[in-house]
C-alpha cells in the first residue's frame, strides 16, 4: 500500500532520515517507536508529503507521489492524518471541522456530510458537541474529533503522529480506545507513539528508529521481549520500568 | 479671538452655507475612506500572499520569486514616499492630463498607499497562525487556496482586526490631503468656509470635531466586528 524507497530527508545540514526502505501492507498496524529526534515523526510526515523528501521515492497505491506531476491533494484524501496538537480549526464548529473538506472537495453533499459526521460523532459519544467550538473542548475530545475529521474522508490508511503526547494522562485512554476500535475494524495504521502498551496490544509490527534509520522491525512480542539491537534494548529499559 | 464663538458658529453654519458645504465634504471623506479601505485590503491581501508565496516546482519557484520582488518594491515605494507626493505625482503628473476625475485618483492613491501597510499587517497575521493549521488542511486533501482562504486567513483576520482598525483610522485622517488635487472633502470645505467668512478658528474646530466623530464611529464599528468574530473563543 505504501512503499518507501531510499528515503532521505535533510533539514539544512542535519540528516534526519538516512536511506529508509520500508513497505506497509494493507491492514497492517505499524507502530513506530524510538527516542526523540530519531526521525520517526519526519518519517511519518514524509508518507503524505507534509515533508518533502530530499531524495528517494514514496509510493502510495501504486503511484509515486513525490513526483512533480503527481496531484498530491487527491492522494492525501486517502491518507488520514492525526496530529499531536490536534490542529482542529478554531474558527469552525466541530461539525464544520468534520464536514468542510468532504463538502469542499465535492465528495459528499452537505446533507450526506452532516449525516456521516453525526454517525461518526455518535460513535465517539460526542454528538452533543457538534455545534461547539474546539476551544471549549478538552484535549481528549479534540483529538477524538480530529480522528473523526480524518475518517470522514474514508481514508485507506491513517497516520498518527504522537496522538496522545499532548494529552493529560486521564484523557489518553479515551483516545487510545478510539484507535483500538479503528484497528479492530481493519484500518491500515501507522502510529508514532510513546504508548508502549498500545504498541504491544494493537501493533502488527513495531519499527524501532534511531538516528534516522530503522534499526529493528519485528512483531511486538518479539520486539518487547527479545530486542536484538543494543539501542533498542537501552531504549526499552528506559521506557518500560 | 475667542469672543462670540457661538455667534460666529451660527453665522457660518446655520444662516450661512457652512453646514451644507461640510456635509458635502463629509460624504466625500467617508466615500474616499471606504473605497480606499476596500482597495487597500484587496491590494494588501494580494501583496501579502505574493510576499509569503513559496513555490515547490521549478516554474513555481521562479514565479514566486518574481512575486516576492514585486511585493517588496510595491511596499517600499508606497511606504517610503509621502502620500501627498504620491497624490500630486499621480494626478498632476499622470492622470490629470489624461482627464481622469481627481476623485478617482484620490480613491486609488489612498487605496494603494493603504495597501502597502495592510500587506504587512496581513502577512504578520498569516504568519502568526500555527503551521499545524495549514498542515491539517493540506493533510485532508484540501488545496492551497481553500486552506488559505477558509482556514488560515479567517483566523488571521481575527488576530489582525485591531491593527486593521488602526489602519482605518489613519486612513480616514489621511484623506484630508485630497484637497491638494482639488477634491472637495471635509478639509477643503472648511477652508472654503474660512475664505468666505475670514474666520479660521470656528471652521477648523468644527472640522476637527467632525473627524473625531467619524473616527469614534469607526472605532465603535471595528470593536463590534471584533466581538462578533470572537464568538468561537466563547462558544
Amino acid at each position: 500500500m505504501i512503499e518507501v524507497k531510499n528515503l532521505c530527508k535533510d533539514f539544512g545540514k542535519t540528516k534526519v532520515l538516512k536511506n529508509i526502505n520500508y513497505t506497509i501492507n494493507k491492514g497492517e498496524k505499524i507502530v513506530v517507536v524510538g527516542p526523540s529526534g530519531s526521525g520517526k515523526s519526519t518519517f511519518l510526515r514524509c508518507l503524505n508529503l507534509l515533508e518533502e523528501p530530499t531524495s528517494g521515492e514514496v509510493w502510495f497505491e501504486g503511484i509515486k507521489i513525490n513526483d512533480e506531476k503527481c496531484k498530491i491533494d487527491k492522494h492525501r484524501q486517502k491518507m488520514g492524518m492525526v496530529f499531536q496538537q490536534f490542529n482542529l480549526f478554531p474558527n469552525m464548529t466541530v461539525l464544520q471541522n468534520i464536514t468542510y473538506a468532504p463538502i469542499k472537495l465535492k465528495l459528499k453533499t452537505k446533507e450526506e456530510a452532516k449525516e456521516s459526521a453525526m454517525v461518526l460523532l455518535q460513535r465517539i459519544g460526542l454528538e452533543d458537541k457538534a455545534e461547539a467550538y474546539p476551544n471549549n473542548l478538552s484535549g481528549g475530545q479534540k483529538q477524538r474529533i480530529a480522528i473523526v475529521r480524518a475518517l470522514i474522508m474514508n481514508p485507506d490508511v491513517m497516520l498518527f503522529d504522537e496522538p496522545t503526547s499532548a494529552l493529560d494522562p486521564e484523557m489518553v485512554g479515551e483516545v487510545l480506545d478510539v484507535m483500538i476500535e479503528l484497528a479492530e475494524q481493519g484500518m491500515t495504521m501507522v502510529v508514532v507513539t510513546h504508548e508502549m502498551g498500545f504498541a504491544r496490544s494493537v501493533g502488527t509490527k513495531v519499527l524501532f528508529m534511531d538516528e534516522g534509520k530503522i534499526l529493528e522491525q519485528a512483531p511486538p512480542n518479539e520486539f518487547f521481549d527479545f530486542p536484538k539491537h543494543e539501542r533498542a534494548k537501552a531504549f526499552l529499559s528506559k521506557v518500560l520500568k | 479671538m475667542f469672543d462670540n464663538l457661538s455667534g460666529r458658529f451660527i453665522d457660518q453654519f446655520v444662516t450661512g452655507d457652512g453646514l451644507d458645504l461640510m456635509m458635502k465634504g463629509l460624504v466625500i471623506t467617508i466615500e474616499i475612506s471606504a473605497i480606499a479601505l476596500i482597495i487597500g485590503i484587496a491590494i494588501g491581501m494580494l501583496m501579502a500572499l505574493l510576499k509569503i508565496a513559496k513555490g515547490k516546482t521549478k516554474a513555481g519557484k521562479i514565479f514566486c520569486t518574481i512575486g516576492n520582488v514585486i511585493a517588496k518594491i510595491y511596499i517600499s515605494f508606497f511606504r517610503g514616499t509621502p502620500v501627498v507626493v504620491q497624490l500630486l505625482l499621480a494626478y498632476f503628473g499622470i492622470f490629470g492630463p489624461l482627464g481622469v476625475n481627481p476623485l478617482y485618483v484620490g480613491f486609488c492613491v489612498l487605496g494603494c498607499n493603504s495597501g502597502a501597510y495592510v500587506a504587512e499587517i496581513i502577512r504578520g497575521g498569516i504568519q502568526s497562525i500555527d503551521k499545524g493549521q495549514y498542515e491539517a488542511g493540506r493533510s485532508l486533501g484540501l488545496p492551497y487556496r481553500a486552506t488559505m482562504f477558509r482556514i488560515i486567513i479567517p483566523q488571521a483576520i481575527k488576530n489582525i482586526l485591531p491593527a486593521l482598525g488602526n489602519e482605518l483610522i489613519a486612513l480616514i485622517k489621511e484623506t484630508s490631503v485630497v484637497g491638494f488635487i482639488s477634491v472637495f472633502d471635509m478639509t477643503r470645505a472648511a477652508r472654503s468656509i474660512i475664505s468666505t467668512h475670514y474666520d479660521a478658528l470656528v471652521p477648523y474646530l468644527v472640522l476637527a470635531g467632525a473627524y473625531l466623530l467619524i473616527v469614534l464611529v469607526a472605532t465603535f464599528l471595528v470593536g463590534r466586528l471584533e466581538r462578533g468574530l470572537s464568538k468561537s473563543d466563547r462558544g
